[in-house]
């Protein structure tokens, strides 16, 4: 599954270049950050790796092959909840699996107890407050054993107690072999989780550098504004 | 009028025999309609929300059309095919309240399914990403969507039997408001203001009015029930 070689990657709805032949290569291991300004096609890169949706042109390669060899999961910004109860969230996701009913059960017990909702597990999915939600979201995702775990703002519109549990259970998935590729506008969330970072702007990879000498020396224009705090608008006038 | 209106509510204080079992009878033929369209409406109706076929746009289409198919159109049909020359003569079913059942069905069975697929539709555009990256089988998208709409879906089911109960035109024609074994509270309305016997009209209508009242009040009230509880 890994090297994920992806080469060229081109998605233009309506003409408008949003990824403009992106060319990135990522390791089976650790956390990978993207980062860049709104609009510049994170979210939509972690959909078109997902399969959501077809490229307009380039190649995704998983290991030297066209499809993955192991299970890949996604969590949203906004997870969809269906109205049923915690516990039937994370289990369904396990149907098309090769399991019994019994192991369902067990595994998704286990992810819950992991998670900290074992105790919410009979309570109707939609009314957990927005912290919760994100962690039964990705203990559905966790369930399914990921080698690759995609994460769109998994903390966006979270308190800070809330985020620091959803990075707890990030790292955890992490250390528990599968690679993470998240998107973040949280700068400190980036700099407490990322093994390395992804820097996008103008439809392309900038910047891909482990974290550390991201934050320390950029090396693209693009990135350094970016981590000044300058306007993406600014940054295109002034080309 | 006033005197026609007190007769009517005389009749339903005595529990009156002959009214009982008109009332008694159409309850009978209408759940038994609902629960059969039901049964097939809902699966059908999830199913076109989550296929993909050649044509099924003009399925949907001519689903929606049926939702107002009327019901002296079914009563004709369903009369050609179960008159003794027709496919399902041998059945004996013509004038009994087995005819009136299959013609309600029919009737009930389009709105279930149409309005089950638009609401099943709505949710699956909602899930649908999640579910393909589970891999989630469209037979299993159907049972967890049927499952996740089941609040919206039994409002819609309550507007099925609306429509069975307030329906005269299907059960008239294969029933043959026979007194006493096919006449149901609207074909008997319609007889009995003809004959002149206002107050069992009446009556009747009162029965059916509160029935078709009382569905709405529990459909408002299932809704902001489901709302509280299941979000």
């Amino acid at each position: 599954m890994f090297p994920l070689q992806i080469a060229g990657l081109r998605f233009q709805p309506n003409g408008r270049a949003i990824l403009d032949g992106l060319d990135l290569e990522l390791c089976g291991e650790g956390i990978s950050v993207v980062l860049g300004p709104n609009g510049t096609g994170k979210t939509l890169l972690l959909r078109l790796l997902a399969g959501l949706l077809p490229a307009d042109s380039g190649s995704i390669r998983w290991g030297g092959a066209a499809q993955p060899d192991g299970r890949l999961a996604m969590v949203f910004q906004q997870p969809m909840l269906l109205r049923l109860s915690v516990f039937t969230n994370v289990e369904f996701a396990l149907r098309p699996q090769a399991l019994t009913a019994a192991e369902r059960r067990a595994r998704t017990a286990e992810v819950l107890e992991r998670v900290g909702l074992a105790h919410r597990q009979q309570d109707c999915a939609r009314l957990l407050s927005g912290g919760e939600r994100q962690r039964l979201a990705l203990a559905r995702a966790w369930a399914v054993r990921p080698r690759l775990l995609l994460l769109d703002e998994p903390t966006a519109s979270l308190d800070p107690s809330a985020t620091e549990q959803v990075e707890r259970i990030i790292r955890e998935i992490r250390t528990e072999g599968a690679k993470v590729l998240m998107t973040t506008h949280n700068l400190g969330q980036a700099t407490r989780l990322a093994d390395d970072i992804v820097f996008l702007a103008d439809g392309r990879v900038q910047e891909h550098a482990p974290a550390q000498r991201f934050f320390a020396h950029p090396q693209s224009p693009a990135a350094r504004a970016f981590l000044q705090g300058e306007l993406p608008w600014r940054i295109a006038f002034e080309r | 009028m006033f005197a026609t209106l007190a007769d009517a509510l005389s009749l339903l204080g005595h529990f009156d025999q002959r009214l009982l079992e008109i009332v008694g009878l159409s309850l009978r033929v209408s759940l038994t309609a609902l629960l059969i369209g039901a049964l097939l409406g809902l699966p059908l109706g999830a199913w076109l929300a989550v296929a993909k076929f050649p044509g099924r746009g003009a399925l949907i289409i001519g689903l929606n059309a049926l939702m107002g198919l009327p019901s002296v159109v079914v009563g004709v049909l369903v009369y050609l095919a179960l008159s003794r020359s027709g496919p399902f003569g041998s059945y004996g079913l013509l004038f009994s309240p087995g005819a009136m059942i299959v013609a309600q069905t029919l009737l009930v069975l389009p709105l279930i399914a149409a309005v089950s697929r638009q609401i099943v539709e709505d949710a699956w555009k909602e899930y649908a990403p999640e579910f393909a990256l589970f891999g989630i089988r469209r037979p299993q998208a159907v049972a967890l969507l049927l499952a996740d709409c089941r609040f919206s879906l039994s409002v819609a089911t309550l507007a099925g039997l609306g429509r069975a109960m307030s329906e005269v035109g299907a059960v008239m024609i294969v029933g043959g408001n026979i007194d006493g074994y096919t006449r149901v509270m609207t074909t008997a309305i319609a007889l009995e203001t003809s004959k002149g016997d206002l107050a069992l009209s009446v009556a009747l209508g009162i029965v059916l009015m509160t029935l078709i009242l009382g569905l709405n009040v529990v459909a408002h009230y299932v809704r902001g029930w489901a709302a509280r509880r299941a979000g």
